[in-house]
């Protein structure tokens, strides 16, 4: 039946998507079952996990019910390095099908381990997500998510072909081709960074094609915050509309959480990760809809279970049910990462929040970057925004207006004044993945 | 007659001008004239060429931001007070002047100044009612030659 009405051209509903409108109290039984489950799993099968649970005076018994997880010890991402690289491996290798690794910034990346009955449930909720956003089979995806080690292009590239959309390996890079196959092959989706796709944007106006021409009529953008001052100037930019996912290696890979098309939080999907919210000084388990830092739980792992892993992004559980139907709670978009957090002179300031007061001031998609040096003792922030033909004129005292909005824009966010340094088109580095904002000076 | 200018916008440090010059000089343009308005932060590159579309092209495609800007060139005596007697026209007909720059023609006793007025028409027509007519683009090139 399910399929019958997937395979109706009309239809807009994938059979995979059926876990997203579960009722609540039969969510809850899933989530409870799997939950003993994998508990019992990680006790049997990794020492570091037992280890923690003996320490604390547990068994997998003592997992009577749901609000129990608060009791079982977390898990951080030193504990994946300390591991490395096959610590926490609850599978032999014989059943082990795939690795990926997450460079580390410092020292040894993490390694991530699936069974094919992992790989089985990764591709489900991609495919959960691609539905969510809308895509159906017939639309054609170019993927330029990174083929690799990193998660993103293998994890798009199952869910899409599951959900039985044609998929475009295209992987990340090599712009000009991008925009080529963009046009050339009538691509009706694609996914990307939103700061790799900010540049292909960038790049198809100097080749003189707008992407509100071609067929392209959904982007999907992950594995960095942006804001949603960013999403407008995507979606007017490229003619599409704009969704945001979200995940992690640690946990999966993207998958985790997806918006819905009425893009007003992410839909976690709790049946495989489940979610709690944290203070993130204290540790303890706030109530739906404050605040704090997200912690995952794998429900149905089997090579790497990871158990309340603190992910560093702050977000919070919107408890209000959403206009699409789906009964799987959201969260709302991460905004900021307690790792990006940038702490000037006692105060605590995200790149994002930078990004969004740069795109109040008219102009174009900003390429930026903050570079943060320490000057007798004080820390300061020179904020390097590109100037664009938009802004640009002949006048000393034009350009010395952009410069003091921009500046002015910051400071009414952050509070903290900052030097604004406008510099040449291309001057700071495209990425082709996750950008990078920050330079720290201040150890040099 | 009103003349094209090209800007560019130039981080001030060192060597920054260099490049948009040589990109120019590969491309075989002269430039008729310049100048280079600077703050602490940044610089702004005025530049007369010849051609100034294929100018502003190899410029666009070396990856610069361009600005095109309609400017008035009119040429004075190049004696003392030569400037003084346009300033004063201007002056009195309340016509703002954004910036200007001047240099020495090809035409023995000559100056050259080069006018960005907000408005260059208001400006043209000022200038004209008082029998000082703005150069076209062929007698700068002339002053080149």
């Amino acid at each position: 039946m399910l399929n019958a009405l997937w395979n109706d051209d009309a239809g807009g509903f994938h059979p995979a998507s059926a876990p997203d409108f579960l009722p609540d109290t039969r969510l809850r039984e899933v989530q409870l079952r799997r939950l003993r489950a994998v508990v019992a799993r990680a006790y049997e099968r990794v020492e570091l996990f037992r280890t923690r649970m003996q320490e604390r005076q547990l068994t997998p018994d003592s997992i009577q019910g749901l609000g129990d997880i608060a009791r079982l010890p977390f898990m951080v991402k030193t504990d994946l390095r300390d591991t490395y690289p096959f610590g926490l491996f609850a599978s032999p290798m014989s059943d082990i099908v795939r690795l990926h690794a997450s460079s580390g910034t410092t020292g040894k990346p993490i390694v991530v381990a699936y069974t094919q009955e992992d790989l089985n449930v990764w591709a489900e909720v991609m495919t959960r997500t691609f539905a969510s956003c809308g895509l159906h089979r017939g639309d054609i995806l170019q993927n330029a998510f990174g083929y690799g080690l990193f998660t993103g292009g293998l994890g798009a590239h199952y869910g899409a072909e599951t959900l039985g959309a044609t998929v475009i390996p295209i992987s990340g890079g090599n712009t000009d081709r991008q925009i080529m196959v963009m046009r050339d092959f009538g691509v009706t989706a694609l996914c990307a960074t939103p700061s790799y796709f900010t540049y292909l944007v960038e790049r198809a106006a100097e080749l003189d094609a707008d992407l509100r021409d071609m067929p392209l009529k959904v982007g999907i953008f992950g594995a960095e915050p942006w804001s949603d001052a960013m999403r407008t100037r995507i979606e007017e930019a490229a003619g599409i509309k704009a969704y945001d996912i979200y995940g992690l290696s640690e946990i999966i890979g993207p998958g985790v959480a997806s918006e819905c098309e009425a893009q007003s939080g992410l839909h976690v999907f709790e049946d495989h990760f489940y979610p709690e919210i944290i203070d993130p000084d204290s540790g303890e388990v706030l109530p739906d809809g404050e605040e704090g830092e997200l912690v995952i739980t794998t429900l149905s792992k089997k090579a790497m279970p990871v158990i309340r892993y603190r992910t560093r992004d702050i977000t919070r559980i919107i408890p209000e049910p959403c206009a699409c139907g789906r009964s799987i709670r959201r969260i709302r978009r991460i905004g900021r990462r307690s790792d990006d957090m940038i702490i000037l002179r006692g105060v605590n300031v995200y790149p994002s929040q930078i990004e969004a007061a740069l795109l109040t001031v008219e102009g174009t998609l900003p390429h930026y970057q903050i570079i943060l040096t320490r000057d007798q003792g004080l820390d300061q922030m020179t904020v390097e925004v590109e100037i664009t033909p938009e802004v640009f004129s002949d006048e000393v005292r034009v350009m010395e207006q952009v410069r003091a909005r921009l500046a002015q824009a910051i400071e009414r966010i952050i509070g903290i004044r900052v030097t604004l340094s406008l510099v040449e088109p291309r001057s700071i580095e495209r990425s082709q993945g996750k950008a990078k904002r920050v330079i720290d000076r201040r150890g040099d | 007659m009103k003349l094209q200018q090209l800007s560019l916008f130039l981080e001030n440090r060192p060597g920054r001008l260099d490049a948009p010059l040589e990109a120019i000089a590969a491309a075989g343009i002269n430039i008729l004239t310049l100048s280079l308005a600077d703050t602490a932060q940044f610089g702004i590159l005025r530049l007369i060429v010849r051609d100034w579309d294929k100018a502003k092209q190899v410029l666009e495609n070396g990856g610069w931001v361009v600005n095109l800007t309609e400017v008035v060139a009119v040429d004075v005596e190049d004696k003392p007070g030569g400037l003084a007697a346009v300033l004063k026209v201007l002056d009195q007909a309340g016509v703002n002047i954004e910036y200007m720059y001047a240099f020495s023609s090809y035409r023995p006793g000559k100056a050259i100044l080069i006018f960005r007025f907000e408005d260059p028409d208001h400006a043209v027509k000022v200038l004209l009612d008082q029998n000082i007519r703005a150069l076209d683009s062929d007698e700068l090139i002339h002053a080149d030659a």
